[in-house]
């Protein structure tokens, strides 16, 4: 029975920043695209608690880190929602490729 | 515990952070008291303020480390803080007339001063955290500020451009600092530069962080964004970003790699050489087909990023100061050239350059105006921005590769083409209905006067310069 070390744990959090990454180039919804990168968000959220966890367990920095990183991506994506939703209000599409006046 | 002395000293060494601060929440109690009646008086309060703030650069300097170690001010915090005030200053001053016709002149101050809070807590950061925090702070309110115009189509899809842009940057900057904590064991600055030892893990970090400030600068090829968040949104907006949230990063992003990566030295001066060589090259390639002068504008801007990096290229404490001589100057130029360009479109609505085509023929002022600030972003020798260039190459010169510094030095008389078209157009092109006579007040005047003194004098004036040396020599590293 193999127990969970950090290298388990680096792989899930590594896969699941480029699984996120992958929704942000590909997708063309600007809600798809703002969970993608609430993805990314939280594979780093695993990387801090899990180096906090197994290396440095003495203080708690990266689990302080988590704290702030979860609340300033709620604050961006309140903002970007606003933004999402007044871009619906002026090209009635929250598509990317139908928000794409300005070129070169 | 505490004594009545220790507080004042923390007070004082926190005295932007609390004008500021100040600032906001009397905006925010005069919206719910007053909503948008007796604004001119509030904005002449918020003009006063902000002069205060600016006007601390010349307090006693308070040198210490509040908060656990993560906020560190000196001289140095306190004159680029000072910098950034006068920025905010001085857009204010420009956009009044914009400002005064918009029925949300509020929230456009309460947001750029936001994004100012942010960039006082980043470049007094002394701890990675502060630092996400303070840049964080600094990038949001943007956004939201991106969207000003928020009947306008293009207005609204800057802002999206600038959110998704900004936070798909900040998620690669924030993995980055994950993997130099698991490398180091430690957010603190000062503790980091000792306790990062060379291996691939923290080499990719430290690239992936440096990713994330090149974003934030946008140097080229991070700067996909810039370009279209400067044209769809409001010009003052542009003014801020175009300047203010680009010398924050900058003044962080200089010690950051002086300070905490100077055993990384060999992978980050081959990473901004490369930077160097794309930002200038193509930032001026792009700018030589712009018709939209805003557009024109940002291409220049990346194309002068290019030239500011090649600063961080020489050695410790002379490089930071010419990249702060820099900034300072430029800070003069740019704002005079956005200045003019939203006077013009708030009154006409015209932005591209075929509409100045003639502009001398009634507004002789701000053609003058709109000409130096352009040769001083040129870098043409009576003015500033000559003097700025002049050191930046000096410095960069004692290290950068001999290649990359002729390709540097060439690339300035092909930013003279596209300065000198504008130039052209504005006195020389016939047309034959040019912009009618365009009125401005009293408070705009003052700051495009002020500009125009600087970008004249400031060169002359040594004493800025030594202080500046002096201050970064003390403070740098």
């Amino acid at each position: 029975m193999i127990s969970v070390g950090l290298t388990h744990i680096l792989i899930l959090s590594t896969c699941l920043f480029f699984i996120g990454m992958y929704g942000f180039f590909t997708r063309r919804n600007l809600i798809t695209l703002l969970m993608s990168v609430e993805l990314m968000l939280n594979s780093v959220n695993i990387n801090f608690a899990a180096f906090n966890k197994y290396l440095f367990p003495e203080k708690l920095d990266g689990i302080f880190f988590n704290v702030f990183i979860i609340t300033i991506a709620a604050a961006e994506a309140a903002v970007a929602i606003a933004i999402i939703i007044n871009l619906y209000r002026s090209h009635n599409s929250i598509d990317v490729e139908d928000a794409g006046e300005m070129k070169y | 515990m505490i004594t009545m002395m220790m507080l004042t000293d923390i007070l004082l060494a926190l005295k932007h952070e609390l004008i500021i601060s100040l600032i906001i929440f009397l905006l925010l109690f005069w919206k719910i008291r007053f909503d948008n009646a007796h604004s001119e008086i509030l904005m002449g309060l918020v003009n006063a303020l902000l002069l205060v703030a600016v006007l601390f650069v010349w307090f006693e300097p308070i040198e210490t480390l509040l908060f656990n170690q993560m906020f560190g001010s000196n001289a140095l915090t306190q004159f680029q803080k000072s910098i950034l005030s006068l920025a905010m200053l001085l857009i204010s001053g420009l956009s009044y007339h914009w400002l005064k016709n918009n029925a949300n002149r509020i929230e456009f101050y309460l947001l750029l001063l936001s994004s100012l809070l942010g960039m006082f807590f980043m470049i007094s950061s002394a701890n990675l955290l502060m630092f996400y925090l303070g840049l964080e702070l600094s990038t949001i309110p943007l956004a939201a500020a991106a969207n000003f115009d928020l009947e306008k189509r293009k207005s609204s899809e800057a802002a999206m451009k600038l959110i998704l842009s900004s936070s798909f940057s900040s998620a690669l900057l924030l993995l980055g600092v994950s993997f130099l904590y698991g490398c180091s064991g430690t957010l603190q600055f000062s503790e980091m530069s000792y306790a990062l030892v060379v291996s691939p893990l923290s080499q990719f970090g430290f690239i992936l962080l440096f990713a994330g400030f090149a974003f934030k600068i946008s140097a080229v090829p991070f700067h996909l964004w810039t370009a279209d968040v400067y044209e769809g949104s409001p010009v003052p907006v542009t003014a801020f970003l175009s300047f203010a949230s680009k010398a924050a990063v900058m003044f962080v992003f200089v010690s950051v790699l002086n300070q905490v990566f100077q055993s990384m030295v060999q992978t980050w001066f081959l990473a901004i050489s490369i930077l160097v060589f794309l930002s200038i090259g193509i930032g001026n390639l792009f700018a030589l087909r712009q018709e939209n002068l805003k557009r024109f504008l940002a291409f220049s801007s990346i194309s002068q990023i290019g030239y500011i990096l090649i600063g961080i290229l020489g050695d410790g404490s002379q490089a930071a100061a010419s990249i702060y001589y820099f900034l300072f100057i430029y800070l003069f130029s740019n704002l005079a050239a956005f200045g003019v360009i939203g006077i013009v479109s708030e009154q006409t609505g015209k932005e591209s350059i075929s509409d100045f085509k003639g502009f001398y023929q009634n507004n002789k002022f701000l053609s003058w105006v709109l000409a130096i600030a352009l040769f001083s972003l040129a870098g043409v020798p009576p003015t500033a921005g000559f003097f700025g260039k002049f050191f930046l190459l000096i410095a960069g010169g004692a290290n950068a590769y001999l290649g990359l510094m002729i390709f540097a030095a060439l690339n300035l008389v092909v930013s003279f083409y596209y300065y000198l078209r504008v130039v052209k157009a504005i006195f020389m092109d016939a047309n034959e209905s040019p912009l009618p006579k365009i009125e401005f007040d009293f408070t705009p005047k003052i700051a495009l006067y002020f500009c125009l003194a600087a970008i004249l004098l400031l060169g002359f004036y040594g004493p800025i310069y030594e202080h500046i040396v002096h201050i970064s020599k003390a403070y740098s590293f």
